[in-house]
């Protein structure tokens, strides 16, 4: 039975003008501009756009402004707008290889093509807080310095092992990606299908995850073969042009895990590859991201699927920040109906118990204890609320 | 530059020039093309996709917002422009500049007069992001012990 309930509308506005009072915050400090949020907190709004699903710093950076700084609000709000817009193509692959590079590292080779090149990147800083930017001192910062020579060309690390065989090679099958934002994810799913629900996971549940093959649930051996950050160009086909376009260029991190070896009588041992790939500056993302990858291959790799990291339909169902957040957060809407027969029902399997224990402690006391009828009914009792 | 651009090369460097730096060219270029908007603009989205290992099959990513505009000039003749992002003045104006250099005697002054200085500014951005990442290479030097 449902009960129509209204009301709170006024509680509601009066909650919704103290939030925003809130967010404001002392009107004596200059009220935070979406430009500055853009600019200075780019990390966060990195992190938006990637969980969203969704490209667009402004509006990362607004909706980050809008939530007070939650991430996952913000990234609620930015998928939600999401919606309202309509799909007017689909990229050619980005081509990573052609990025330019701002970070490239790897983590297997010292001497590669291209060189360890670091980019902006707080590594190997001492995680000291830096009270000068507390006392403004943040205002005279100096400009990055520039070498004399342009980067060397940095090819893909993966592809020297290529050359050899030594690592499985990536081939692409020509086949069209299976798209969740169209069609529900249906289980088992497909690496393409997992790759897009990775993209857009949680960044702390696949770090938990990634680092749980670490620990030993699912251990893979992995090696961080390349990482690299920096600007990739977009391409589309579109009707009035021969060829493809370019449309702009969007700010990206990949990362090239390698892994222990898979091989049997008919093939040579070979290294694995787990992949990550995100919108924005987003390397321990994408890292986490390879790890669960590489994870959730253990069935094609013919891998005992025994640690929770492997189990695709409990990684991947559970990824989604809006999703988790959403179904977690609607425990706070009203449910008083349902609780009113959690009430109703519990006082009555009381009442059978006490009644019970009293006939019982009166069988007892005539031929022993029978411990074993609590539990026992319990279930019938349920049952038979729910008619 | 004296051989034409193609329509595709040239849309590149519209969509990666900045609006402002884009109007201010184009204006200084002194065209006058009436044109009306056929389609759009409009905002909307564009899935961005990637590859498995960076090579293999591909996949989808995530989307990225997108703008298109068409245009017709009097003659009838038309432009299109698409560019990431919400700008619709953006998007207009790259439509406005691909359907008047699909004109020849346009073709040669856009060409040499606002893709070439927009060219070069580009590769002199690009060189000048590829020399800050130059400077945090990685030297490394062996530590010589003994003889």
């Amino acid at each position: 039975m449902y009960v129509a309930v209204k009301g709170g509308e006024k509680a509601i506005a009066n909650a919704h003008r103290w939030m925003a009072d809130r967010r404001r915050g002392d009107r004596q400090q200059a009220e935070l501009a979406v430009a500055q949020v853009q600019d200075q907190l780019g990390l966060a709004v990195d992190r938006i756009m990637a969980e969203a699903s969704l490209y667009d710093p402004e509006l990362a950076a607004l909706a980050f402004k809008q939530a007070s700084g939650d991430t996952v609000e913000a990234v609620f709000l930015l998928r939600a707008y999401r919606t309202t817009l309509p799909r007017l193509a689909e990229t050619r692959p980005v081509n990573t290889s052609d990025m330019c590079i701002e970070r490239r590292i790897s983590a297997t080779f010292k001497d590669v093509p291209g060189g360890q090149v670091l980019g902006p990147t707080y590594d190997y800083t001492h995680r000291l807080l830096d009270f000068m930017l507390l006392a403004g001192g943040d205002r005279d910062v100096a400009e990055p310095e520039q070498a004399d020579q342009d980067l060397e060309a940095c090819p893909q690390i993966l592809d020297c092992l290529n050359q050899e065989g030594l690592i499985e090679r990536e081939q692409d099958d020509g086949s069209e990606p299976y798209d969740i934002t169209r069609d529900p994810p249906d289980f088992p799913v497909d690496r393409a299908t997992r790759l897009q629900m990775l993209a857009r996971g949680d960044e702390g549940y696949l770090l938990a995850l990634g680092y749980s093959t670490q620990r030993g649930y699912g251990r893979n051996h992995p090696f961080a073969g390349e990482i690299r950050q920096g600007t990739v160009e977009v391409e589309i086909e579109v009707e009035g042009f021969d060829a493809p376009i370019c449309v702009g260029e969007i700010v990206m991190s990949e990362c090239q895990m390698i892994n222990q070896f898979a091989g049997n009588g008919d093939s040579a041992p070979q290294f694995t590859r787990g992949y990550g790939l995100a919108f924005g500056r987003n390397e321990r993302k994408t890292m986490a991201m390879a790890l669960v990858d590489r994870a959730l291959r253990a069935e094609e790799l013919g891998e005992p699927i025994q640690s929770p990291a492997q189990q695709a339909e409990f990684v991947l169902a559970h990824a989604d920040s809006v999703e988790a957040s959403g179904f977690v957060s609607h425990l706070k809407l009203p449910h008083y109906v349902d609780f009113q027969s959690e009430l109703d029902l519990i006082r009555r399997l009381r009442r059978e118990h006490a009644e019970r224990t009293q006939g019982d402690t009166q069988h007892a006391q005539a031929s022993g204890a029978d411990t074993a009828a609590d539990t026992a009914t319990a279930p019938t009792a349920s049952k038979e609320c729910a008619q | 530059m004296t051989s034409t651009m193609t329509p595709m090369q040239r849309h590149r460097l519209l969509a990666l020039t900045p609006f402002e730096r884009l109007a201010q060219g184009w204006q200084s270029l002194g065209i006058q093309a009436r044109h009306r908007c056929v389609r759009g603009p409009e905002t909307g989205m564009a899935m961005v996709r990637g590859r498995m290992g960076g090579s293999g099959s591909a996949f989808n990513l995530g989307e990225m917002t997108l703008t298109r505009a068409s245009v017709a000039l009097d003659d009838g003749s038309l432009g299109h422009g698409w560019v990431r992002g919400r700008d619709k003045a953006h998007a207009e104006l790259i439509a406005l500049v691909d359907a008047c250099a699909r004109h020849d005697h346009w073709a040669r002054r856009i060409d040499s007069e606002l893709m070439a200085p927009l060219a070069q500014e580009l590769s002199q951005q690009r060189e000048q992001a590829s020399r800050q990442s130059a400077a945090t290479r990685v030297d490394f030097f062996t530590m010589v012990r003994g003889e």
